[in-house]
């Protein structure tokens, strides 16, 4: 663990708006090719980090480090080495996901063949669809096909499992562990505790704009466990997902 | 990772992503070619109709005469007849007839006819067609053979070019789409990709602001262009639209176009800033669009308006592209004859944009 270096540093982070803090002075460090999990109520100030490492937003105050660019200064280099997939974002109408890809490296000035990218996300079936006509899942995939273009050093996964069926989600899961295996770092927020457990390799809990806990997953239990918690009902082997699972199969689906 | 960034690149890509959308855009489509090529149809086949006067001739009228054989050979006389007292009556009460003429020998034998002829205050305007075109026919008819003692009268035309109505329309609907394109398409587009996050996105990426902006004009040009020609084409081959200096004519306009469309872009820019919602873009640019559109001369001279609202007229920029552009095409003027013109055209231009500098929002 003592070997990790720091490919995100941030010191001290503060992101006023008019009338309240959205970030107080948080602190943390994300390592090289790990997963990195930031979990928190909504509001609780996550977009708002990852936006202002993403250079969309100007900080209040604080240092960001991102691959020893700083956000201020060097804004330009940092977009270079990351992949932003945003909250809800949309994409240029009336175009087919081919073309939207083609577009893209164009933004990003680097040559690549559409084809592959969608391949890599299971979508090369789709390369002639309008993203408006994908489902909640391959909009979802699309969206971090398109993050990879540039192959980024770090991507940034902006809650990318809301509301996404259990098949979705699983597949979602496989293609992020993939894309860390390939040695790229991965920032990701999400609401849901068993995503975070089974997908991070270490987690930080926001809450009101400050982070109240940063460890990994494991970590994290064993801390509350020793302290005493227990859970009310004995947990059994499987849990009522792997029996949907289970029962629907694990395979992609056509429309997920 | 090493090579430099490239902004040409990234303009380019954005230019053909958005000269794709525009073109599966139904709305872009119909405005800046639908819309012109009907209004150009319509006023192409009604500009070639001429003035008829319809004229009944009496029931027991005598026909075989001069008067009525010269009538029935002139190119602006429709006569009609075997019709009924009470329709001939009925029909000059509504207007529908323009007048009335009966023809009869004359039984005291000198002039031998004597023709009695009927106006109806209905259609005043043929009337006075109708009695100039009489008097014209009844002194040559009473002239023949006769010398005349104090003139002859000799007449002759110059063969000028023929200025055909579509020579007035065509130059007018072009100015109207290239209007509404920079209008309504900026607007909209701009609105959208700022409300769906689509710019959002693309900020997470190295390219520069003035790369979108670029990118998205370009775009529009080059669609704007396409269509100009387009209209140009069919006006010229199925309406005999005049293009003086052929191919050199046609690069003027689309020079005058262009200069056109990005006045009229930075009116988009405007209105994509100040719309509060989707729904709030047609009726602002509307405002825009439509007191130009019918005070511009998009239709008639803007001499026929009262003179109270002249200078209105001749304050609107699409006043001075549509000007501008009847010079070039049917005068032959080159681009530094109509430098007034383009000048008040660039003055809209540097005041529209300082505006939309304000007003523009990115997110």
């Amino acid at each position: 663990m003592s070997t990790k270096n720091a490919i995100i540093s941030v010191k001290n982070l503060v992101k006023k708006y008019d009338d309240l803090t959205a970030v107080q002075g948080i602190s943390f460090e994300v390592y090289e090719n790990e997963i990195f999990g930031l979990l928190g109520p909504n509001g609780a100030g996550k977009t708002t980090t990852l936006e202002i490492i993403e250079t969309l937003r100007e900080k209040t105050s604080g240092e960001i480090l991102v691959d020893g660019y700083s956000v201020e200064k060097d804004a330009n280099k940092i977009k270079r080495i990351i992949g932003v997939q945003l909250q809800a974002a949309g994409y240029y109408p009336n175009l087919n996901l081919v073309e939207l890809m083609e577009l893209f490296s164009g933004l990003y000035g680097v040559d690549i063949k559409p084809m592959e990218m969608l391949e890599k996300v299971n979508l090369q079936d789709k390369a002639k669809a309008k993203y408006k006509a994908l489902s909640g899942g391959q909009k979802q995939r699309f969206s971090i096909a398109t993050t990879l273009i540039n192959a980024p050093k770090i991507i940034f996964l902006d809650e990318p499992t809301t509301g996404l069926d259990p098949q979705a989600r699983r597949n979602l899961w496989d293609l992020i562990i993939s894309i860390r295996n390939n040695g790229t770092t991965v920032v990701i927020t999400t609401h849901y505790m068993d995503e975070a457990e089974q997908l991070c390799d270490r987690v930080a809990f926001v809450e009101r704009g400050e982070i109240i806990a940063l460890d990994t997953p494991d970590n994290l239990i064993d801390n509350l466990v020793n302290s005493g918690f227990e859970r009310k009902k004995e947990v059994k082997k499987a849990n009522l997902e792997d029996v949907f699972i289970n029962l629907t199969g694990k395979e992609w689906r056509e429309d997920n | 990772m090493g090579k430099p960034y490239n902004n040409t690149k990234a303009t380019l890509a954005l230019a053909k992503a958005s000269f794709r959308s525009i073109m599966r855009s139904p709305s872009a489509v119909v405005f800046t070619l639908a819309f012109p090529l009907i209004f150009i149809l319509v006023f192409g086949f009604i500009g070639s109709s001429e003035i008829k006067v319809k004229l009944a001739v009496a029931p027991g009228s005598d026909l075989q005469n001069p008067v009525i054989q010269a009538l029935e050979h002139h190119s602006m006389v429709s006569l009609v007849k075997d019709t009924d007292t009470a329709d001939i009556r009925n029909g000059l009460e509504k207007g529908n007839i323009d007048a009335l003429i009966n023809v009869k020998k004359n039984e005291a034998g000198t002039p031998a006819y004597l023709a009695n002829v009927q106006y109806t205050s209905a259609s005043m305007d043929k009337g006075s067609i109708l009695k100039s075109v009489l008097n014209n026919l009844l002194s040559t008819l009473n002239a023949k053979d006769v010398k005349p003692t104090v003139a002859e009268l000799y007449e002759s035309t110059v063969q000028g070019r023929v200025y055909r109505r579509i020579d007035f329309i065509l130059p007018g609907q072009l100015g109207f789409s290239l209007l509404s394109t920079g209008v309504f398409g900026t607007a909209f587009v701009f609105f959208s990709l700022r409300q769906n996050l689509v710019i959002k996105r693309f900020f997470a990426t190295p390219v520069k602001r003035s790369s979108i902006v670029f990118g998205e004009c370009l775009a529009r040009i080059g669609f704007a262009l396409l269509g100009a020609i387009f209209i140009i084409v069919i006006g010229h081959f199925f309406f005999h639209f005049t293009l003086i200096h052929g191919a050199i004519t046609v690069l003027n306009m689309l020079l005058l176009s262009i200069i056109g469309l990005i006045v009229f872009m930075g009116f988009g820019f405007v209105v994509s800033g100040i719309a509060k919602s989707e729904s709030t873009i047609p009726p602002i640019s509307n405002i825009i669009t439509l007191p130009q559109f019918l005070l511009s001369g998009t239709f008639f001279s803007i001499d026929v308006f009262p003179t109270w609202l002249q200078p209105i007229s001749r304050a609107l920029p699409l006043t001075y592209l549509n000007d501008a552009m009847r010079k070039v095409a049917f005068e032959g003027a080159g681009l530094w004859d109509v430098k007034q013109q383009i000048l008040i055209m660039v003055i809209w231009g540097i005041g529209i944009y300082a505006v939309a500098v304000k007003t523009f929002k990115w997110e």
